[in-house]
């Protein structure tokens, strides 16, 4: 296990530190202290290594990760995991705006709550709320899938693309161009998938499916007012 | 036979021929007009300044003779490797989607055997485009489309794109017959459908975040490339200094004249300011912080000539970006196609329904036919033609007005024709020593 004290090291270091790991290293194990709240920490890494921020962090945490596992025992300010690529991201605490967003790949676990615009424009990541999300989640939403096992705000899935969600509680509204659908047999085993892997103990049977009606992907002037 | 005399039919200036079409086609349709391109209405521009050339007070150099330089560095402030350009006329921002991959191509050659820079757009980096640039700026876009770490490592600078100067405020539309397969994989969405381009970012509002956003670049890139930070030119003093105030190298300042693929005409002709109008209140910003020159400026919106090029160098900026002039010089409105213009409604000079993909030229478009209609190596050679004419026609003028670089042209050399571009400029009306607003008047 390495440790890596960002107080007393600062961030630069620890970034480049962690961006220099490759496929091959032996450090695969990275602890991270006294983060404080700073931004940007792990950022940009691109190796299987294994890290863990010891405390709360700021902006973009884990931002475009690729293949690392980054867990934070604490909270997230803003754009947690935001563009990832692959990996995981799991945060012990609750997430700030934006989680996720445009998320390509990979796994994004938050055991808490997250806050208005979890998964906008995601594009293929997987995200996985063990609590309830705020509002405008999922806003533009390209691809992947979003799992909430708590309640959603309002206007879950404006002007969604196609990305799934799933919804254990109460959906506030919906907005434009979300409807709910039909949970299949597909749906439900790639649900039970990510909640395994997530960590949770929900049952996918508990879950309602909302998607897009597909009305709003070709401009249509009769269509004006559900903008 | 007696005639009672006639009063000639007369031609209402509010209710035009133009606007009158407008309202019919309105009516007829439902929808709003969409087209590519800028503001085509006339607006105080280049034309409207003069250059004073020598006189007794100042001598010129020798044409053809006595050096003038034209090189330019981009992202001194921070940046351990900025961008050096032989030329201060940079490739704006056009994606792959809105342009042929061959276009693309084309705008690379060009601009590298220039010795300049050429920039992404929505939609992502091309192998072609990364291939053919020896300079490319990575767009960071609101939509995030084709947004990925590795692309952004291979970049030689990073241009996060607040707004553009066709429509400050106002997202994008990639209508659906212009997505083909390959740019819908890149975008991450069904091809066939309408691709919106968000309108502000999806992780960051306002200055402090921005502050934030760029540093998370510079750790994801360690430090190594410029970042820009581009804005549609509405309230030019206030958004530079909030750019440099966020950790921006370059600020990008465009003007109304400058294109986009598609937006609603309204948007393009009734949002944003004049890109005379951008130059002189961000340049100020910039004197006021301290960071003139160390933070480059670089101007863009209706920038066609040498001239041009050499006005905006003098009102302060230190590069300037073109996109519809580029299109132009590949081959963009060639009156060789005339009858297929005719054949679509419209006229060489006039064509701008770029986001139809019917594009004649083969350059605003995704049909295989009509794309391979344009010979990348060729029209690449055409836009490195071009650039080296407009250096060439801006060391003209700078030798003219007694200067060895391009970048010693300054506000003294110039006057203006007209009382409001004399206040934007902030430069003399010509014969005078006044312009609107000056102080002590």
């Amino acid at each position: 296990m390495q440790t890596y004290d960002v107080a007393a090291d600062g961030l630069r270091g620890l970034n480049a530190t962690l961006q220099a790991q490759k496929q091959e290293t032996n450090q695969t194990r990275w602890e991270v202290v006294n983060p404080k709240g700073s931004h940007a920490i792990a950022v940009g890494l691109d190796a299987p290594i294994d890290v863990t921020v010891k405390g709360s962090t700021g902006y973009y945490c884990a931002g475009m990760n690729k293949q690392a596992t980054v867990r934070v025992v604490g909270s997230v300010g803003p754009g947690v995991a935001e563009n990832m690529m692959s990996g995981t991201v799991i945060v012990d605490g609750d997430a700030s705006q934006y989680a996720g967003a445009t998320g390509h790949g990979g796994l994004l676990v938050i055991k808490g709550n997250a806050s208005s615009r979890c998964g906008i424009s995601m594009k293929g990541i997987d995200i996985v709320v063990h609590g309830n999300i705020g509002h405008m989640s999922a806003f533009m939403a390209q691809a992947g899938n979003l799992v909430v096992c708590g309640d959603a705000g309002d206007a879950l899935g404006d002007s969604l693309y196609e990305a799934k969600l799933f919804v254990r509680g109460s959906v506030k509204s919906l907005g434009a161009d979300c409807i709910e659908k039909e949970m299949r047999p597909e749906h439900l085993e790639t649900l039970g998938d990510l909640l395994s892997r997530a960590g949770s103990d929900a049952r996918a049977e508990d879950f309602r499916r909302y998607g897009s009606a597909r009305e709003l992907y070709n401009f249509d002037i009769d269509n004006a007012a559900a903008y | 036979m007696d005639k009672t005399p006639g009063t000639l039919p007369i031609q209402s200036a509010t209710f035009s021929n133009s606007i009158n079409s407008e309202i019919r086609r309105a009516a007829a349709t439902g929808i709003y007009d969409i087209r590519g391109g800028g503001a085509k209405r006339r607006v105080p521009h280049f034309d409207d300044l003069l250059f004073l050339g020598a006189s007794v007070s100042r001598y010129p150099l020798e044409g053809y003779r006595e050096r003038c330089g034209t090189s330019v560095v981009l992202g001194t402030r921070f940046a351990k490797k900025p961008i050096e350009l032989d030329i201060p006329v940079t490739i704006a921002g056009m994606s792959f989607g809105a342009l042929s991959g061959r276009a693309k191509e084309a705008l690379g050659r060009g601009a590298s055997a220039a010795g300049t820079s050429t920039t992404t757009g929505d939609g992502g980096m091309t192998p072609e485009e990364r291939g053919h640039s020896t300079k490319l700026v990575y767009q960071y876009l609101p939509s995030r489309y084709g947004m990925n770490p590795d692309d952004l490592r291979k970049a030689d600078a990073i241009e996060i794109v607040v707004g553009q100067g066709a429509k400050p405020g106002g997202g994008g539309m990639l209508l659906g017959q212009k997505i083909s397969d390959r740019v819908a994989e890149m975008r991450t969405l069904p091809t066939g459908i309408d691709q919106r381009s968000a309108c502000r970012h999806p992780d960051w509002t306002g200055p402090d975040d921005l502050e934030i956003k760029i540093l998370e670049l510079r750790e994801i890139t360690g430090w190594q490339v410029p970042i820009y930070v581009k804005v549609g030119a509405t309230r030019p003093y206030y958004d530079t200094a909030l750019a440099v105030k966020a950790g921006a190298d370059v600020v990008v300042m465009d003007g109304m004249q400058g294109g986009t693929a598609a937006t609603q005409d309204v948007f393009i002709e009734h949002v944003g300011i004049p890109t005379l109008a951008s130059i002189r209140p961000a340049v100020q910003a910039l004197q006021d912080l301290g960071v003139h020159r160390e933070v480059q400026l670089v101007i863009s919106g209706g920038i066609r000539t040498g001239a041009d090029v050499a006005k905006a160098l003098a009102l302060g900026a230190d590069a300037v970006a073109i996109g519809t002039a580029a299109l132009v010089a590949l081959g963009d409105n060639d009156p060789k196609w005339e009858a297929e213009y005719q054949a679509l409604g419209t006229t060489t000079g006039a064509y701008d329904d770029w986001h139809e993909g019917r594009d004649p030229a083969g350059i605003t478009t995704q049909d295989p036919e009509l794309a391979a209609r344009l010979d990348p190596v060729e029209a690449g050679r055409r836009l490195r033609n071009y650039l080296k004419v407009m250096t060439l026609e801006a060391q003209t003028i700078a030798r003219a007005c007694g200067h060895n670089h391009l970048h010693n042209l300054e506000p003294e050399d110039l006057c203006a024709l007209t009382m409001e571009a004399a206040a934007m400029a902030k430069v003399p009306l010509a014969g005078t020593d006044w312009y609107p607003g000056k102080p002590g008047f």
